[in-house]
């Protein structure tokens, strides 16, 4: 006869303890989570560059693709229009062709998403929002600027200063290649010193105002001056 | 409380032994089937190559919550009703282990060690996938409705969320791989019965618990007292009524 091992006499509630340390271990995670998180990636930014198993790890350094609506707006090339106005003296409807013709701007530039990954050194080609203004010649009392998108619901803003720096494009070019729909194709705004969120995908229209109204992530708690490393509690090494 | 069940039924004449009731059963494959939904759609919110193929992100979303949050419900729902009987027995059952059925992790000296129904390494599989589950609802629910919560909290509940749920999927997999492996555990959850030769090499302890009393206990061994105690008081007299 072996050893009996039926519940009853002398058994332990180990099955209890393991179940209540892992809720607990989750708890600790939560709360000190961001800070693991940056040291996973530092981790694995040392010994890969997002390629293979490194690559799909929480807290690796890949793009990932966010949308607030159901589905990722489809907008063809021939058919897509950008509308430039707002507080200006003309409007304009430009056409995908338009944009390339304009004098373009490339950026070499880490993207930084405000969750917390960093995809480095990410090729960018468009026009320079400050050309865009110029061309329809922005109104005294517009002191800011509103984005809007296809997908019908996602807003953002940037102050006339902050749009008219080098460094914020209408990008129809990412990685060498025309932006693909689920990047935000065929044209989206690019702001790159400021996290992610700020760079509206599916750009549709491009509005001066005089004030802006807080855009789809500011209304719910973040920054909206959303430069990375001094907003939104975050330290990350800023993109300049 | 009686918490008595058929141990052995007839079938073609050959005697099987009740493992798994109907309840327990069904819990089961619906917790399963809502399971490999959370994992499907998971896979589809996580992977970059499916993420940009099915977009719908938000849809995704909701059925992913929808299916993550519903996991409790078969489960919850034995807890309540008198006939999750066996449900609860086996919880009891997968929460305690004795000292004895530590050194089945031994493979030295597993060959001398008397199983319960359900072997250490499936106990522990058990309450790692269990309580893993909350710890994904927990930190779902703050990802899906991340308004309460301040920032560094929102990334902590994304770590989290994200490891748990490579760590769940593994398990579970295995568990799969294990049911897939072992046929007659697995026919033993679809049918319910198994066989005096199975139980014998198996679970010979829980044999012996049936053939006992000719009757299968609940697993609680005296009134719920005792269980919140964690002492080791002597069961019932075999063979007395209504213990």
């Amino acid at each position: 006869m072996g050893e009996t091992a039926a519940p009853g006499a002398s058994s332990k509630p180990i099955g209890r303890r393991v179940f209540f340390g892992v809720i607990g271990l989750g708890g600790l995670g939560v709360v000190f989570g961001s800070w693991l998180q940056s040291i996973e990636s530092t981790l694995l930014s040392v010994f890969s560059r997002s390629g293979g198993i490194a690559g799909v790890l929480p807290g690796s350094d890949r793009f990932r693709i966010y949308s607030v609506t159901y589905s990722l707006p489809v907008i063809a090339d021939s058919s897509y229009r950008l509308t430039v106005g707002g507080l200006a003296a003309r409007t304009m409807e430009l056409t995908l062709d338009e944009l390339r013709a304009m004098p373009p701007t490339a950026l070499v530039k880490d993207f930084q998403c405000v969750t917390g990954w960093r995809v480095p050194d990410v090729h960018w080609r468009g026009v320079r929002l400050s050309h865009l203004l110029d061309l329809v010649g922005p109104d005294r009392r517009a002191t800011a600027v509103e984005f809007t998108s296809y997908d019908g619901t996602y807003t953002e803003s940037l102050t006339l200063d902050q749009a008219r720096r080098y460094d914020v494009i209408v990008a129809y070019e990412m990685l060498g290649a025309p932006i693909s729909a689920a990047h935000g194709g065929p044209v989206r705004l690019y702001v790159a010193p400021m996290y992610g969120y700020k760079s509206a995908k599916w750009l549709r229209s491009i509005n001066l105002v005089r004030h802006a109204r807080p855009g789809y992530w500011e209304q719910n708690g973040y920054a909206i001056d959303a430069w990375i490393g001094r907003s939104n509690g975050r330290t990350d090494r800023p993109v300049d | 409380m009686n918490d008595r069940f058929p141990a052995s039924v007839e079938a073609n004449g050959r005697e099987r032994i009740v493992r798994f009731d109907r309840c327990e059963r069904v819990v089961h494959w619906v917790m399963a089937l809502d399971v490999l939904v959370v994992i499907a759609t998971g896979l589809i919110l996580y992977l970059p190559a499916l993420e940009e193929r099915v977009g719908r992100r938000l849809l995704v979303e909701n059925v992913h919550t929808v299916a993550g949050l519903g996991c409790v419900v078969p489960l919850a729902a034995a807890l309540v009703l008198p006939a999750g009987r066996m449900v609860r027995a086996d919880l009891v059952r997968i929460a305690r282990v004795r000292p004895a059925e530590w050194r089945w992790f031994d493979r030295t000296t597993r060959i001398r060690v008397d199983l319960d129904k359900f072997n250490p390494g499936q106990k522990l599989a058990a309450v790692l996938i269990g309580s893993g589950l909350v710890v994904l609802a927990g930190t779902g629910i703050m990802l899906r409705f991340p308004g309460p919560f301040r920032l560094s909290l929102r990334e902590g509940a994304t770590f989290v969320h994200d490891w748990f749920a490579a760590g769940v999927s593994a398990l579970v997999l295995g568990h799969i791989v294990m049911a897939l492996a072992h046929p007659r555990a697995l026919v033993a959850m679809v049918r319910g019965t198994t066989t005096r030769g199975w139980a014998r090499q198996h679970a010979s302890a829980w044999l012996a618990e049936l053939d006992s009393d000719g009757e299968l206990h609940s697993g609680v061994p005296c009134a719920a007292g005792e269980l919140q105690a964690g002492a080791g008081a002597p069961g019932p007299t075999p063979g007395a009524p209504g213990a």
